[in-house]
């Protein structure tokens, strides 16, 4: 009775958590041919640059919807002289394993995805039954680049709260594509401006919520950082977003109708809108002083993006009930020695599946011994334990 | 190998909507197998439609009379005007027998990034028809799409100054369908559009 008792404390206690099970590719990137089987703890990846490290991140990428961590065009993907590229997975979930596939239709030239052999509709699907998230070099320099990183990786986050951000994103940017063409080539016809600029209007008020509602729901988790790091803070920084706090939604959406309508003969001439949730950004803050993050160095910058990931990663497992797969490329290369115990103790606390790649094993002496050691080289894998 | 003649008729067939290569040349063969009872008669109707159909002046339907036999008929309402589409949509209507008044073929939906513009539509015929024979409603029945929804939208607010009703089909649950297998999309529009039962 009471190991019963303790084995159901267990149970409860544990975090359910996505996780890659097994992996098959074929003709991706640098790999002819590779299987992989994992368990749902950490997996490390080392090996010198170009081996392929950050190429398998992307295929486990590329299981969720979208373009991946590269943002890759498709035939980008496939290996060199051959192809279409397949990738094959079994995962486990919270509600069972789940097998995919996915690669390069040439018939249409575009992504295929199974599901257990059956063709889904479309990537999006994908995301109903699990999540995958990352932090890839490229992102080093994103809270002192332009606003559009920042504005990318906020929606991404944003995601976690409303899963059907990206679909209003694309409508919100369709409509304003369509609104640009009637600028320059309509004659700037004011009837069919209005309808445009109210079908902008309407998921931009959306996707300003969700962004606020993220934020605040990160703010929440970040007040308590990990890592070593001072309480970072973020702030939407926006028109649109500042209205949404002062105003209701109607109000909201009313008055970026109005801001569009006057701001046309200046769109017409400069191209895009001068108004809209496209032109707002991600304020971080160090919270006690208030200093922008981008001002910290890039040890401490990097720190700060990945605890943002992880409370990211917190607040998908308390929305679904499922922590995501998380894949964090180069990570440990801005660190001290210090803050990288603190990240692997902290990772091993996140209680997920986490992929992580550097060029040397002794960066992650820590998870010695708590975590599976692959060496990559040219496309293929052994195992380091 | 198909003999050239052959070859280009299943080119042409190809090209109509719904037949691909295969069904094309599986219809060729079937003409070149029937010459007196499918080949010809088909020759006889292809010329008696192109010598014989137009489109109508008033509303942009295909017939024999302009205007046509919708535009003509006088046992329709004469202040209801329905905005489709194409043709087919206006067949589809008709079929239904619930709709006993007038139509007008927009020829399409506007796309700024497809190089639709409203000079490319049938508006500003819509316009001049319903300020000049004093139409009392415009219904638009546009497909539930994008370009649809859009479309619909700038056809009310260019008839907005017109002394006429506008309205537009309802979103909702299909007839016979049930509720758990609609779309999101769907239920939002069913769920805005509910009625009162009591």
């Amino acid at each position: 009775m009471a190991a019963a008792l303790a084995l159901a404390e267990e149970v409860a206690g544990s975090q359910p958590r996505a996780a890659l099970s097994t992996l098959e590719l074929r003709d991706f990137r640098n790999y002819r041919q590779l299987s992989l089987a994992v368990d749902d703890g950490i997996v490390v990846l080392t090996g010198a640059n170009g081996a392929g490290k950050t190429n398998l991140l992307e295929a486990i990428s590329l299981l969720s919807p979208g373009r991946g961590l590269r943002r890759a065009v498709l035939a980008e993907l496939d290996r060199d002289d051959a192809g279409p590229f397949v990738l094959r997975a079994r995962l486990s979930t919270i509600d069972g394993p789940l097998d995919i596939a996915t690669g390069r239709d040439p018939s249409h030239d575009r992504r295929f995805v199974r599901l257990f052999d059956r063709n889904l509709r479309g990537q999006s699907e994908l995301g109903m039954f699990f999540g995958v998230s990352w932090l890839v070099p490229s992102m080093d320099r994103i809270l002192g680049d332009a606003a559009s990183g920042r504005r990318r990786l906020l929606d991404r986050l944003a995601l976690a709260v409303q899963p059907d951000h990206a679909t209003r994103v694309a409508a919100y940017e369709r409509a304003m594509r369509e609104r640009s063409a009637v600028l320059r080539d309509g004659a700037g016809d004011p009837a069919w401006l209005k309808v445009l600029e109210t079908r902008m209007a309407e998921p931009a008020v959306a996707i300003a919520a969700a962004r606020i509602e993220v934020i605040g729901a990160l703010n929440a988790r970040l007040r308590n950082p990990v890592l070593d790091l001072p309480a970072v803070e973020l702030a939407p920084s926006g028109e649109v977003e500042g209205w949404l706090l002062e105003m209701s939604a109607l109000d909201t959406e009313q008055r970026l109708c109005e801001a569009l309508a006057r701001s046309r003969g200046r769109d017409a001439l400069a191209g895009g809108a001068q108004h809209g949730v496209h032109r707002s950004d991600l304020d971080v803050c160090e919270a006690v002083r208030c200093e922008p993050a981008a001002r910290l160095s890039t040890g401490r910058q990097k720190a700060v993006l990945l605890a943002m990931v992880m409370a990211e990663a917190e607040l998908r497992r308390e929305r679904s009930g499922m922590t995501p797969i998380l894949l964090l490329d180069e990570v440990a290369a801005h660190l001290d020695s210090a803050r990288r115990d603190a990240l692997c103790d902290a990772l091993l606390a996140l209680d997920a599946q986490v992929w992580l790649t550097g060029t040397d094993k002794s960066l992650f002496g820590a998870l010695s011994g708590r975590a599976q050691f692959f060496h990559v080289d040219e496309g293929r894998l052994s195992n380091h334990e | 190998m198909a003999a050239n003649e052959i070859e280009h008729l299943i080119r042409l067939m190809g090209r109509l909507p719904g037949l691909g290569p295969r069904s094309a040349r599986r219809a060729a063969l079937s003409l070149m197998k029937h010459p007196d009872t499918l080949l010809r008669p088909l020759i006889e109707a292809l010329g008696t439609c192109r010598d014989a159909i137009s489109i109508c002046s008033t509303c942009g339907n295909l017939d024999s009379h302009d205007p046509c036999s919708v535009c003509a008929d006088r046992d329709r309402d004469r202040d209801v005007v329905c905005v489709v589409q194409e043709v087919e949509d206006l067949w589809a209507m008709d079929r239904s027998g619930s709709y006993r008044g007038l139509f007008h073929i927009l020829g399409g939906t506007l796309s700024a990034l497809d190089g639709r513009h409203p000079e490319h539509l049938r508006i500003t015929a819509l316009l001049e028809r319903v300020e000049k024979d004093g139409i009392g409603e415009v219904i638009l029945a546009l497909g539930a799409t994008v370009d649809g929804q859009t479309t619909a939208h700038y056809l009310g607010e260019r008839l907005r100054p017109l002394a006429c009703r506008v309205t537009r089909l309802a979103y909702g649950l299909p007839v016979g369908g049930e509720l758990n297998y609609l779309d999101q999309g769907t239920l939002d529009a069913a769920m805005k559009a509910r009625q009162l039962l009591a």
